[in-house]
């Protein structure tokens, strides 16, 4: 078997709601895997259930070939984890943080302080070794975060919306770090509702919902098999009463929401040049993307 | 995962341990400080205001007589307070459960961490407390060394059933009524100002089953130099709170956690 982490049927309930329903997930080793769904399809239940921090109701686990949650411990030995929320120790400084974890590893202190450097190197953070954690912006938190998943050497790092809340610039030095993780051949499992995160980094996705996978393959293969290739978006005030005369005729599928209605379309050219003799509309032509086919899986409606 | 399996119990409680020690130690002065001062005005307050009226209690002066009993309740505090309000911020506010937790580390190591570091604390605060007697001369017996011991199975007892609340705990609010409605009785009911025997006998029984009038029975023998009637009973006592509660609060954990 060389699935780093595969699950069979598992299915999870809190109090007759049903979170996890099901899943079969197998993932390889060396890929970075990632599980896309709006909030509350059940993708941190998944990973509760994967790391054995939770027992599934039903179904089976195995986490680097040791079945979970029985040999969870064992299993964990080898892996990192980087929660959804920070919970790194607000009294330590930066390099205290990590010495401390280690030795949750069972690693001793001079195996630890011989690998902070590097870990702080990794993390752009060698500077602020002995800064204490408050005083770090959310970018460097998240970094330090990273950086503490790592101190193991694991072989699978788990990653639960590692850049939420991050601006730009602090997302795109934590996505250039974890293309460095694949390239040095860990496996990578995270979890995201940033469309344009998923389709960068990861070989292959899954998408949820309802505790149900409703589709999985590469970035590409979920555009093809899911999706029109092209998309035309036409605002405007009058785009709605637009799209009840015209739409149907020039778009294989469109939705209305709000003053704009998105067309896709195996070929955009006749809808363009329709638009173009539209003088109170705007449009924007596009090809499909990731956000397209999870819009189009999970619905427009606002999951709260 | 059955929440009503044993503790399994390892030294991987150890690496825990050491991260609160260092937390501790980052704020250690102001910490002494905070656990010394409020036993040691009470028992200096109530010793020379009240002991002045007093000509003795219990066969000593009356400052002799409190000060067994203020080692017995700082220690209960000190255990009570880092089992509910610390081990909350811990596992609630902070996090540090869950990212301990992320590691190779089991939630029986979680919670073993806890007690035993809530009783280091009163292992502490105990020892604090008894310099301070032993400075004064309200004590010149070896045998208070063995209250050092008791000061860590007090911990042990109350660190355990502290953490019960910490289990159930919603909020900090919560606290407030263990403290008002378990501590502070126990404080006035065991033997901490006054013998137990000058109440009515209904609070007698009730007091004959709280940890803290089981505490006090070894501490003020241990102060005067004798060895305490019934030892074995009291330490029993004690033992019997701190596993007992200790397996409860795991049990809560575990289901509380598993949600």
């Amino acid at each position: 078997m060389n699935a780093v982490i595969k699950a069979t049927g598992l299915q999870k309930s809190y109090g007759g709601n049903r979170v996890v329903d099901g899943l079969d997930l197998a993932i390889r080793k060396g890929e970075c895997f990632g599980l896309l769904g709006p909030n509350g399809a059940g993708k941190t239940t998944t990973l509760r259930m994967l790391l054995g921090l939770i027992a599934p109701d039903a179904g089976t686990a195995t986490l680097l070939d040791l079945p979970v949650p029985q040999a969870a411990r064992e299993a964990r030995i080898k892996v990192g984890v980087v929660p959804q929320m920070d919970n790194l120790d607000p009294d330590f400084t930066v390099a205290e943080n990590l010495l401390v974890y280690g030795r949750y590893f069972g690693m001793h202190d001079s195996e630890i302080e011989a690998r902070i450097p590097s870990l702080l190197e990794f993390a752009s953070l060698s500077h602020k070794r002995d800064a204490k954690v408050p005083t770090l912006s959310g970018g460097m938190k998240r970094r330090l975060t990273l950086a503490r998943a790592l101190v193991n050497d694991p072989d699978v790092i788990f990653l639960d919306e590692p850049t939420t809340g991050l601006d730009p610039q602090a997302r795109h030095i934590i996505w250039q770090r974890l293309r460095e993780l694949t390239q040095q051949g860990k496996t990578l499992l995270l979890t995201t509702h940033f469309m344009d995160e998923a389709e960068r980094l990861c070989h292959r996705l899954a998408v949820m919902d309802n505790g149900k996978l409703i589709s999985q393959g590469t970035p590409r293969e979920l555009i093809e098999s899911n999706i029109e290739p092209q998309v035309v978006e036409v605002f405007g005030e009058t785009s709605g009463e637009w799209a009840g005369r015209y739409a149907a005729s020039y778009a294989q599928r469109f939705e209305v929401s709000g003053e704009s209605v998105f067309c896709y379309v195996q070929d955009a050219q006749p809808l363009v040049a329709h638009l173009q003799a539209q003088s109170e509309l705007r449009y924007l032509h596009r090809p499909a993307n990731l956000e397209d086919v999870f819009l189009k899986l999970t619905g427009r409606e606002m999951r709260e | 995962m059955n929440h009503f399996a044993m503790p399994r119990l390892s030294l991987r409680f150890f690496p825990i341990w050491r991260r609160h020690w260092l937390v501790w130690k980052k704020i250690a002065a102001p910490s002494i400080l905070g656990h010394l001062a409020d036993p040691v005005i009470y028992m200096l307050g109530l010793g020379y205001g009240l002991g002045s009226l007093l000509p003795e209690m219990g066969g000593m002066s009356y400052m002799a007589f409190l000060a067994a009993g203020t080692v017995c309740y700082s220690t209960m505090n000190s255990a009570s307070f880092e089992a509910l309000y610390s081990g909350f911020a811990r596992m609630h506010e902070q996090r540090t459960w869950e990212a301990i937790l992320n590691t190779p580390v089991s939630l029986d190591d979680v919670v073993l961490s806890e007690i035993l570091w809530a009783a280091t604390k009163s292992l502490m605060s105990g020892a604090a407390v008894l310099a301070v007697i032993w400075i004064l001369g309200l004590s010149n017996s070896l045998m208070s060394l063995w209250m050092i011991p008791l000061a860590l199975l007090i911990g042990l007892a109350f660190a355990a059933i502290g953490l019960i609340m910490t289990a159930l705990a919603p909020a900090y609010d919560f606290f407030m009524y263990y403290f008002t409605l378990v501590i502070t009785p126990m404080m006035l009911l065991c033997g901490v100002f006054f013998p137990v025997t000058q109440l009515p006998e209904g609070f007698q029984i009730v007091a004959g089953a709280l940890p803290l009038t089981h505490a006090v029975d070894l501490a003020r023998p241990l102060m005067n130099g004798t060895v305490p009637p019934q030892a074995l009973l009291h330490i029993g006592v004690l033992l019997a709170y701190a596993l007992t509660a200790f397996y409860v609060s795991l049990v809560l954990f575990r289901r509380r956690l598993s949600r």
